[in-house]
């Protein structure tokens, strides 16, 4: 098992044609994944990749008959293609576009809710089962299928988690980056419950970050819900309050959301602490006794 | 991207809500009209900078001749203000509002932020105004209300009664206080604002609501659809070497260390600061250089790393994901020439052909430590750095 996608995952891209699209999905197909159509609006009726096009969605769902889409438009135009695949019936969206205006992801977020949708990002790099199916940007060739289930709030961050899991042979069984913006479509919880529930993951590993609070609820969440061992690394222990480090998500306003607070939760609530980025691997190694 | 308090005041002003009467000036001479123009015998003169607590720090100050502003605007125009937010340097101060003069009976707060846990719009008011909300919201919480709103909601004006309440309003300033939050909201959500806050809101000696103050944040996301914000953009506010990142695409923060950092990704660039701390060292800036580390954009960052004279080595840290570390190598190399680059860099290559990448830097006619373990590539430039 594994948690939101496997090889029955049936994928769609939308902005398919454009450059991001291209890249990736050639990528991901190299992978393994199905991906089995796209859509550009304007470029319905050509083939891409060897994979139809479509103009919208709903045609591509009509024909396809997807289980779920990853969206590489950009920013300005990221709510109304979200919205319009969850309400074309995709039940997994996987946004990778950064820079979406905070106030559009509320009216998506809401707009998803209610619809049942489960959206992973935006702002990230996706979610992938290894040996299985990838939708996303990470490099497919770091991963190994194993025990080890690794949820992020960035990017390049998990995938140092990846290798040093990988390199001790521990694989993984998924990984999902939910993103570094302030109104994510799934958060740290949602994901630990998946990851709960999933038999093939032995210890989950959950790299956060500097701001907000979405740690501090993971960790009362573990506290109460969670039996597995979670390992957690937190970035930002030398940065200054006030500014913001590069997500949009990661400032300490207010004098919250510092390092040291969430370490301090996560540890309160049975969290294993991996003090130092270099050190996820052997924590999860020194957890698991291996 | 922030507002200055003139320039959020005329947002104000578009959205119906009260202000006080005012002009901006740019140079002394300006002062005796803008004066006469608003009208009265006294004035209140404001230093216009991107920070708070310039009252307390001599940039705010009342008048009641012409020939005080005149002296006052010599006095800032073209210097530097240094509030408790500022850094040590100051903001530099390139415009001063003139308003006219408000008797004031009682300040409050008020304030609008997006608040992810609610995933929500929330006001926060409190009785309270005037001062610094952290201390009131640790101190006298009872004195503040948090209050969740929904544009085009029918039960806004409930809310807004809410918030009445715990800002002690009468029956007439519930009554402006309803349309105020109305119209906050209206502008918060067309104008994609992050913040917006009143500091102090005040109830002035003829007992109506006034907004004081204004410090307005937009969304930077969404400013492609606001090309009328992006004019008010003041560059002179903000940290140059930022600024010239921000330009290029990149994300930087200076720091006080002296250990220069080149990452890409912002949570490794976060993990990369913090394990050079680990090992005893301090970094001097936090910079992303993003997802295609390019050598135009290596070249950029390593120019703007080496603007800060205390830097003594660099790290670079590349985690090459679907762009293949041997290129990155070879634009690392190339960048180094072009910038001529006179001090120590350590590399760090990992992830898709990390080897290659390696080899490429190793047989470089240029000193590059290039080591793989990003532990002993943190250990080095530490030491490098002493």
């Amino acid at each position: 098992m594994s948690i939101l996608v496997n090889k029955d995952t049936k994928l769609i891209v939308q902005g398919f044609t454009g450059s991001q699209g291209t890249l990736h999905s050639e990528q991901s197909i190299e992978y393994g994944t199905n991906i089995v159509g796209g859509v550009t609006p304007g470029k319905g009726g050509m083939e891409h990749l060897g994979k139809p096009v479509f103009n919208s969605v709903y045609e591509a769902v009509e024909e396809l008959d997807p289980n779920a889409s990853i969206i590489f438009v950009p920013a300005k135009f990221c709510k109304e293609s979200i919205i319009e695949s969850a309400e074309a019936g995709i039940k997994l969206i996987v946004c990778i576009t950064e820079g979406i205006p905070t106030l559009d992801m509320l009216e998506v977020k809401k707009r998803i809710d209610d619809l049942g949708v489960r959206l992973i990002g935006p702002n990230c790099p996706g979610v992938i089962t290894p040996g299985e199916a990838k939708l996303g940007i990470m490099p497919g060739n770091i991963h190994k299928p194993g025990s080890i289930g690794i949820i992020s709030r960035s990017g390049t961050l998990t995938y140092e988690a990846v290798k040093q899991t990988t390199d001790l042979g521990f694989g993984q069984s998924s990984c999902v980056g939910i993103g570094g913006d302030p109104i994510p479509g799934s958060s740290f919880i949602d994901m630990l419950k998946l990851f709960e529930d999933d038999d093939q993951t032995e210890a989950i590993v959950l790299v956060g970050e500097i701001g907000g609070n979405a740690e501090e609820a993971a960790a009362e969440y573990i506290k109460n819900n969670v039996t597995k061992p979670v390992i957690s690394y937190i970035a930002g222990q030398t940065a200054p309050a006030g500014k913001r480090m590069g997500h949009a998500g990661a400032i300490i306003a207010g004098g919250k959301g510092t390092a040291k607070d969430k370490i301090e939760k996560l540890k309160e609530c049975g969290v294993h602490i991996a003090d130092n980025l270099v050190s996820i691997g052997s924590k999860v190694a020194e957890v698991l006794q291996r | 991207m922030n507002l200055h308090e003139y320039q959020g005041k005329a947002l104000f002003a578009e959205y119906n809500l009260p202000v006080s009467k005012g002009k901006i000036i740019y140079s002394a001479d300006e002062v005796t009209d803008a004066c006469n123009e608003i009208g009265g015998t006294s004035w209140v003169v404001k230093a216009q900078v991107h920070a708070g607590g310039r009252g307390k720090s001599g940039g705010v100050q009342l008048i009641n001749t012409p020939e005080d502003g005149i002296k006052f605007a010599e006095k800032w125009l073209g210097n530097n203000l240094v509030t408790y937010q500022t850094d040590a340097k100051g903001q530099p101060v390139n415009s001063i509002l003139i308003e006219e003069c408000t008797n004031i009976s009682q300040e409050l707060y008020l304030s609008a932020v997006i608040d992810r846990d609610s995933q929500k719009i929330v006001f926060i008011g409190s009785s309270e105004g005037g001062v610094n909300i952290e201390d009131v919201a640790k101190n006298m919480p009872e004195k503040i209300i948090y209050q969740g709103v929904v544009y085009g909601d029918k039960s806004l004006p409930d809310s807004a009664l809410n918030i009445a309440k715990v800002l002690k309003l009468n029956d007439i300033q519930t009554n402006q206080f309803i349309s105020m939050i109305d119209n906050l909201l209206r502008l918060f959500v067309e104008k994609d604002l992050s913040l917006l806050e009143i500091n102090p809101l005040v109830i002035t000696d003829s007992g109506d609501l006034l907004c004081l103050d204004a410090k307005v944040n937009i969304d930077s996301n969404a400013l492609f659809r606001h090309p009328e914000l992006l004019e008010m953009y003041d560059e002179t506010q903000e940290d140059p070497q930022e600024a010239e990142a921000a330009k290029n695409d990149l994300s930087y923060v200076s720091l006080d260390g002296n250990i220069g950092c080149m990452v890409n990704g912002a949570g490794l660039a976060m993990g990369t600061m913090d394990t050079i701390k680990f090992y005893g060292g301090n970094p001097a800036n936090f910079l992303d250089v993003g997802g295609t580390a390019t050598q135009e954009r290596v070249a950029k960052a390593f120019k703007i790393i080496l603007e800060d004279p205390d830097v003594k080595v660099v790290l670079v840290n590349i985690f090459g994901g679907i762009v293949r570390c041997d290129l990155i190598a070879k634009g690392i190399i190339a960048a180094i020439k072009e910038v001529e680059v006179k001090i120590p860099v350590v590399v760090r290559l990992e992830g898709n052909s990390a080897d290659k990448g390696s080899k490429i830097l190793s047989k470089a006619d240029i000193k590059i430590d290039s080591i793989n373990d990003l532990a002993d590539a943190a250990k080095k430039a530490v030491e490098l750095a002493k």
